[in-house]
């Protein structure tokens, strides 16, 4: 038996060049698009660096924001923006582990896993403005307060599809090996859970809380209908509360030079933030 | 070939620690084992050979009731151990498995220590003094063969071992709960063949305090290491006797067959 004939050596050559040259082509065409989200983004990068930079002083974190044309800094905004993401995360991330340990480990194909991953994905995808206006009817109308408590309560409900989203992903990771050995051993299925798979899984989990951590800080329609703002100092949640993201949105739209500024020295802190909290779950994400 | 069904399984000369009575197992309509009938001795290795597919993996998996964690399976018929019902027992299935310790094919060191991999298995039925404990991790460490190669590093990560020594962990961390019977499935196939004699040794060694039962796809090994071996086809149980004479003058010619390699 022969089996087909071989190609003809030259025929065979000059089909490889075209298929090369293919391969630059599309090579050429990725690094062009590559090039161009890089561009913008880097502009970005250096806008915010250069404007931001330049307002930085110790006075940001001592003083809170300025009436028009006074000096002053941040102090009230940054406070009550990681008063209101420390709570909502708090809240938020508890209820997504277990929700994602409950997808994953129990019933992942019972009619409420299915029911809460749909509605899940679409929690996920919805507009933060949609989940502001929900706190807003939910919260502030009834208690007739704008408050920090409505804010974090929002940004709460931003946290949670996500950490479901990647404990339950994390989780799925995990080899069925691995649980096996486990169960065999005689453990309850809690301590299956709690020592080995989510301990297993954990890089992963907390790199999901911190992605939504860094998402939170610098959402802003949710806190527009909920926390506000405020132009002073508060050390509680039950009013109006000073934020970050509102205050830039604010002051970015002012006339006033001094309120521009402050709002470019926000957006650089925001910035710094979230890129913090991104390396340090890259970071974590590596370490396993 | 046919194969009849009802194959009579020769019962071995001593008392049976574990006997199984007329077991069926379905994954769902698929109908994996037909009526299973055996007694596997105590402190002996009894090996189970047979091509892929042939119902030995679930055969072991009920044993310790394994398949419970998938609604789909199920189990009907007898499983006794010292004379005990498994498939209707009262008793928590985790009591069981503490008595039908497990290893599998994949080594599978949990996410802490080599000294937790086996303080876990420990600490879920003996509340011991922090001695104690030390003194079972080591007696297990030493007992897997093991101790010399981690003394040194007790808490590192149990993954951070080879292989081979990361099956022996799986061991030692079995035996450490002190079961009756330990189940191998297939526990060399994912390691080299240096690592795979330490087993091998390590299970003749074990048969003196333990019931072993043993799964392999490689006939040398249920050879080198058993003293009762059971040959599996298509679900049915063929043959079941003493490993020299499965080996060198079986009764029936499929199980012949199998083992020169005619078929398989």
């Amino acid at each position: 038996m022969n089996g087909p004939a071989r190609p003809d050596p030259k025929l065979r050559a000059a089909f490889f060049a075209r298929r090369k040259w293919m391969n630059r082509v599309a090579l050429a065409l990725s690094l062009v698009a590559m090039i161009f989200g890089v561009f913008w983004l880097m502009w970005i990068l250096w806008e915010t660096l250069w404007l931001g930079f330049g307002g930085l002083s110790l006075t940001l974190f001592t003083q809170s924001t300025p009436p028009p044309n006074d000096a002053g800094g941040l102090a009230n905004a940054l406070f009550g923006s990681f008063m209101m993401v420390a709570l909502a995360t708090l809240v938020g991330a508890p209820i997504g582990v277990l929700s994602g340990v409950y997808l994953a480990e129990y019933h992942p194909r019972g009619w409420l896993a299915v029911t809460v991953r749909f509605v899940n994905d679409l929690l996920l995808s919805a507009p933060s403005i949609v989940i502001g206006l929900f706190v807003y009817a939910v919260i502030v109308i009834r208690f007739r307060q704008f408050s920090g408590w409505a804010g974090a309560a929002a940004l709460s409900l931003i946290v949670i599809p996500v950490v479901i989203r990647t404990t339950e992903n994390m989780l799925a990771l995990i080899p069925s090996s691995l649980r096996e050995a486990a169960y065999a051993l005689g453990a309850p299925k809690w301590k299956v859970i709690v020592h080995v798979t989510l301990n297993a899984a954990r890089a992963g989990v907390v790199t999901g809380i911190l992605l939504a951590v860094a998402r939170i800080s610098g959402e802003t329609a949710p806190l527009l209908f909920t926390a506000l703002n405020n132009q002073f100092w508060t050390s509680g949640l039950s009013g109006p509360t000073a934020n970050l993201p509102v205050t830039i949105f604010q002051f970015a739209m002012s006339p006033y030079e001094n309120w521009q500024q402050l709002a470019w020295v926000g957006v650089f802190l925001i910035t710094l933030a979230v890129l913090g909290l991104n390396i340090l779950a890259r970071l974590l994400s590596r370490h396993k | 070939m046919t194969i009849m069904t009802d194959t009579p399984a020769s019962a071995p000369a001593s008392p049976p620690k574990m006997s199984v009575r007329n077991l069926d197992f379905h994954y769902g309509k698929f109908h994996a084992l037909k009526d299973i009938n055996l007694d596997i001795p105590g402190n002996q290795v009894t090996a189970f050979i047979g091509p892929s597919g042939c119902g030995k993996s679930t055969l072991l998996r009920a044993f310790n009731r394994m398949f419970e964690l998938y609604p789909d399976q199920r189990a009907t018929g007898e499983i006794l151990l010292d004379g005990e019902n498994l498939l209707t027992s009262k008793q928590d299935v985790a009591l069981i498995r503490a008595r039908i310790g497990m290893v599998f094919q994949k080594p599978t060191p949990f996410p802490m220590s080599i000294f937790d991999n086996i303080a876990f298995g420990v600490k879920l039925f003996e509340k011991l003094s922090q001695v104690d404990l030390e003194e079972r991790v080591e007696w297990a460490l030493k007992k897997a063969a093991l101790w010399d190669e981690v003394k040194e590093k007790l808490f590192q990560g149990g993954a951070s071992l080879s292989g081979g020594q990361q099956q022996r962990l799986c061991i030692a961390r079995c035996i450490a709960i002190r079961p009756e019977l330990l189940l191998f499935d297939e526990p060399c196939s994912a390691l080299d063949p240096i690592s795979t004699a330490r087993i091998e040794e390590l299970i003749a060694e074990l048969k003196k305090d333990y019931t072993v039962v043993i799964v392999t796809h490689n006939m040398q090994q249920a050879a080198r290491v058993s003293d009762y071996t059971a040959y599996m086809y298509l679900g049915d149980l063929v043959e079941f006797g003493e490993t020299e004479q499965m080996f060198f003058k079986p009764n029936r010619r499929e199980t012949e067959d199998y083992i020169t390699g005619r078929f398989g």
